[in-house]
């Protein structure tokens, strides 16, 4: 579409040379990682401080052109696909570490900072940055607090929203606010945590100050096979109810064992219905004593094997095949889905054996790893889009996939957000007067609607329509990045 | 594992649903009110009372999952002692300030008490709620999955919301199993190096879980295994308290029975960088801190000695206890916003409580 001379005008003096509006310079713009959704924008800004951002936000305003927040682009959900006749905000270049304050427990960063780049400048007084979304050498803070990142360390040490003490944000009229504070105390209305995860509608994140860890000082990692999946859902249970809080506990069916096995060569048994990794971190004390209780807990629960990670190597090959699992089922078949659905714990046999059975339905192959810790499951559905009819088949058993997390009390995203890819399973997870409320809310920060319009929240007008996350070829953009 | 039993409690929906849409006809205001144990936080309402204590009872409960779901007013002491049954606790280790404090108070207050330091406010274990909002709308937000990034996050924003968004009629809490060993520790220190301790101790990542100085004395709590504890005792220092004189004492601060808060009228809550001196720049004897110095309190003092200290420090204060809570101060008692954030604040409220009758006035004028 035509863009408005005098807004071209007005943004070209803003910005200069980090004005992009040719279709050639725009085009590596069109999508984030879910490429199945695809839209070139007709702008591209390249601020490089707050107060350019301020600037473009308020032209943008006076002229109602709709602006989309962009960090590094990996997200899975299509939250910063550009819209029609829209801006995109590509914040890549606000990218300095302000401040890194080990003694109050801190670093302050600009959002285009990469996540992993946070722990790096940390690292050197012994501290780190927790959230470790799998995209986190490439994933930016501002993009992790837009859609509430999460990662392999949840249940211990939370999500984005755990661990963000304060963000500055601009409002679709140009204004700078404070919100949070270094204590995470702060007068009035805890609105940051409404900003945390609102996926870029409610304002652009121009600064985060990120609480910092101490590098736990030692880590073990421990492996459990079970001949059932039921029982090795029992065992998570029964640890967590002893009251250990491992750092990480991830579960794997036995096709995702498979495919893992073949792909990494990380020594997981063959023969195994389920595998549980469980890494326990902190004082040396607490963790041989937890790995050691986690240990005769898992034995009793019935696991075939249990192992400890004898050294660092071994811990690193142990994860390795968890932590390639994306790939290695995407060998499996031309095209996979990756679902995003969280349950209650106690549902998960039930509803591994309801997606098994749409797994006959739908005549698809799915293999299941899941941050047991947490509830949240990604089950990988197999397809090739090149064959008649499989691809509307496995969106259709995605869905159903959701359908069956909704009904056990659970959500249709844990942790890669609605963006345009769940717009249709949010429809089942909320009703009308919810997702009213949404929209209320979001124009309560943004009036005009011009921050990332139809993202986040369906209209009950677009509640009948399902989507779901597909993958050619087993590409995502930002392919050598892990995903689990 | 499996949900546990519990007693059905009762329901009350129905009937606060109608009182707030008769109300909210009526643009009559109501004051929001489970145990009425923190009703001297926040302004003055003028308004009806719309009580909660009737709409209580445990809805579920399952200790592998870590997470409880009751009604709001649930008594916050039947929910304490149901997770102890099962090795378990809340987190952020809320004041209760009386028997009768409810869970949705406990909530809506957003208070936290010694183990904040460690693990956090109330709003990070906020997992879901139903709220009744301000024109009879029942809303669902979040739910009973620790990982759920769903529409907007709403229901941590109740936390800490004082009621003014809309009536808590359910919330579901992450909980955490209590811990294993804990030991109490007192030494006579003086306020900044107190704070410099307890700094360096959190930043090479000794599990203190509580820290309390006052009158010269700082008390450190440490939470781990038995042989753990062992090691890390001697970095802090100082005599061990036997388990109930801990208990005692801990109790005392989270509930403000100690002799420090008996005595403080008013009390200032001021809000600090941890490294901040704020505390020590003031007359020790009016003075005491938790949460390594994060969270100082102020006795006695006048407003304009608070102004000058967080303008110096940094931070936000809060006017905790007035002089006297009936004598109708009409000032306000929590931080003053920026005007821009003050309308975006006026904005969320009419989102959920269009006709304004939620505890108006509860957390600002006109709000």
């Amino acid at each position: 579409m035509a863009v408005d001379a005098g807004l071209l005008r007005e943004l070209g003096s803003v910005l200069g040379p980090g004005l992009l509006s040719t279709p050639e310079a725009c085009v590596a713009y069109e999508c984030d990682a879910l490429t199945a959704h695809r839209h070139p924008p007709d702008l591209v800004a390249l601020p490089t401080s707050v107060e350019q951002v301020q600037q473009i936000v308020r032209a943008c305003h006076r002229h109602s052109v709709p602006v989309v927040a962009r960090g590094s682009g990996t997200g899975l959900s299509g939250g910063a696909l550009p819209v029609a006749g829209g801006l995109l905000l590509v914040l890549s270049r606000l990218d300095e570490i302000l401040e890194v304050d080990p003694r109050r427990g801190l670093a302050r960063v600009q959002p285009g900072v990469t996540n992993l780049a946070v722990s790096e400048a940390a690292a050197p007084y012994g501290m780190y940055y927790a959230p470790d979304p799998s995209s986190q050498v490439a994933c930016s803070v501002g993009g992790n607090v837009a859609e509430n990142s999460g990662g392999v360390h949840c249940l211990k040490y939370g999500l984005t929203v755990h661990n963000v003490l304060a963000v500055k944000l601009v409002t679709m009229e140009g204004e700078l606010l404070a919100l949070g504070s270094e204590t995470g105390e702060t007068p009035g209305l805890n609105l940051l945590a409404a900003v945390i995860g609102s996926e870029g509608l409610l304002g652009v994140v121009v600064e985060v100050t990120v609480r910092l860890l101490p590098i736990p000082r030692r880590v073990e990692l421990l492996l459990a096979a079970f001949d059932d999946v039921g029982r090795c859902a029992e065992a998570v249970g029964q640890v967590i109810a002893a009251g250990i809080i491992p750092a990480g506990l991830e579960m794997m069916d036995a096709p995702a064992i498979k495919a893992a096995e073949a792909f990494a060569r990380c020594g997981y048994p063959l023969d195994a219905q389920a595998l549980l990794l469980c890494e326990v971190d902190g004082l040396p004390a607490d963790v041989d004593d937890e790995i050691g209780r986690a240990r005769a807990l898992l034995e009793a629960a019935g696991a075939t094997s249990v192992r400890v990670a004898r050294d660092a190597g071994e811990r690193h090959r142990m994860w390795s095949g968890r932590k390639s699992a994306f790939p290695a089922v995407g060998r499996l078949a031309p095209d996979y889905y990756c679902m995003d659905g969280t349950i209650p714990r106690r549902h998960l046999a039930d509803v591994l054996a309801q997606i098994a059975a749409l797994s006959a339905i739908y005549r698809l192959d799915v293999a299941n790893v899941f941050h047991a810790g947490d509830g949240n499951l990604h089950p990988l559905i197999l397809f090739d889009a090149g064959k008649d009819g499989e691809l509307e088949r496995a969106e259709r058993f995605g869905a159903a996939i959701l359908e069956a997390c909704v009904a056990a009390g659970g959500t249709v995203t844990g942790e890669h957000g609605v963006g345009v890819e769940k717009l249709g399973p949010m429809c089942s997870q909320f009703g009308s007067a919810e997702l009213e409320t949404f929209h209320a809310l979001k124009l309560a920060f943004d009036p005009a609607g011009l921050l990332n319009p139809g993202k986040a929240v369906p209209t009950l007008a677009r509640c009948a329509d399902y989507g779901a996350l597909r993958v050619h070829g087993g590409q995502l953009p930002h392919s050598h990045l892990p995903r689990f | 594992m499996a949900l546990i039993d519990t007693p059905p409690g009762q329901d009350h929906t129905d009937a606060l649903v109608e009182r707030v849409r008769a109300a909210s006809n009526a643009k009559m205001p109501l004051r929001i009110v489970g145990g009425d144990t923190k009703c001297f936080y926040g302004r003055p309402v003028a308004g009806e009372t719309l009580a909660l204590a009737g709409h209580y009872g445990v809805l579920s409960y399952d200790p592998a999952e870590l997470v409880i779901t009751a009604r709001g007013g649930t008594l916050l002491g039947e929910i304490e002692a149901l997770l102890a049954r099962h090795g378990q606790r809340l987190p952020f280790e809320p004041p209760s300030f009386g028997s009768l404090a409810t869970l949705g108070g406990t909530v809506a207050a957003g208070l936290a008490g010694p183990s904040r330091v460690a693990l956090g406010p109330v709003r990070d274990y906020v997992l879901g709620a139903r709220l009744l909002a301000g024109d009879g709308r029942v809303l669902k937000f979040g739910g009973e999955v620790m990982k759920n990034v769903a529409g907007y996050d709403v229901s941590r924003l109740l936390a800490g919301s004082l009621g003014i968004l809309g009536v808590l009629l359910e919330v579901s809490l992450k909980v955490l199993p209590v811990a294993h060993g804990t030991r109490t520790l007192r030494r006579s220190i003086a306020a900044q190096d107190a704070i410099d301790l307890l700094g360096a101790a959190a930043q090479r990542g000794l599990p203190l879980t509580g820290s309390f100085w006052s009158t010269g004395e700082l008390h450190v709590r440490l939470e781990g295994s038995p042989s753990g504890l062992d090691e890390v005792v001697p970095a802090i220092g100082g005599d061990l308290l036997d388990e109930s004189a801990a208990a005692a004492l801990w109790h005392s601060v989270r509930e403000q029975t100690h002799a420090y808060f008996t005595s403080a009228h008013p009390l200032w809550r001021l809000s600090l960088p941890a490294t901040a001196a704020g505390a020590a720049l003031l007359h020790a004897d009016r003075v005491a801190f938790e949460w390594n110095g994060a969270q100082v309190w102020l006795n006695g003092v006048e407003r304009q000695t608070i102004d000058l200290v967080t303008r110096t420090a940094g931070g936000h204060a809060t006017l905790f206890r007035r002089e006297d809570a009936k004598d109708g101060v009409t000032g306000e008692v929590f931080a003053p916003l920026p005007a821009p954030l003050l309308d975006l604040h006026r904005a969320v409220k009419r989102v959920f409580d269009p006709a304004g009758i939620l505890n108006p006035g509860r957390m600002y004028a006109d709000l």
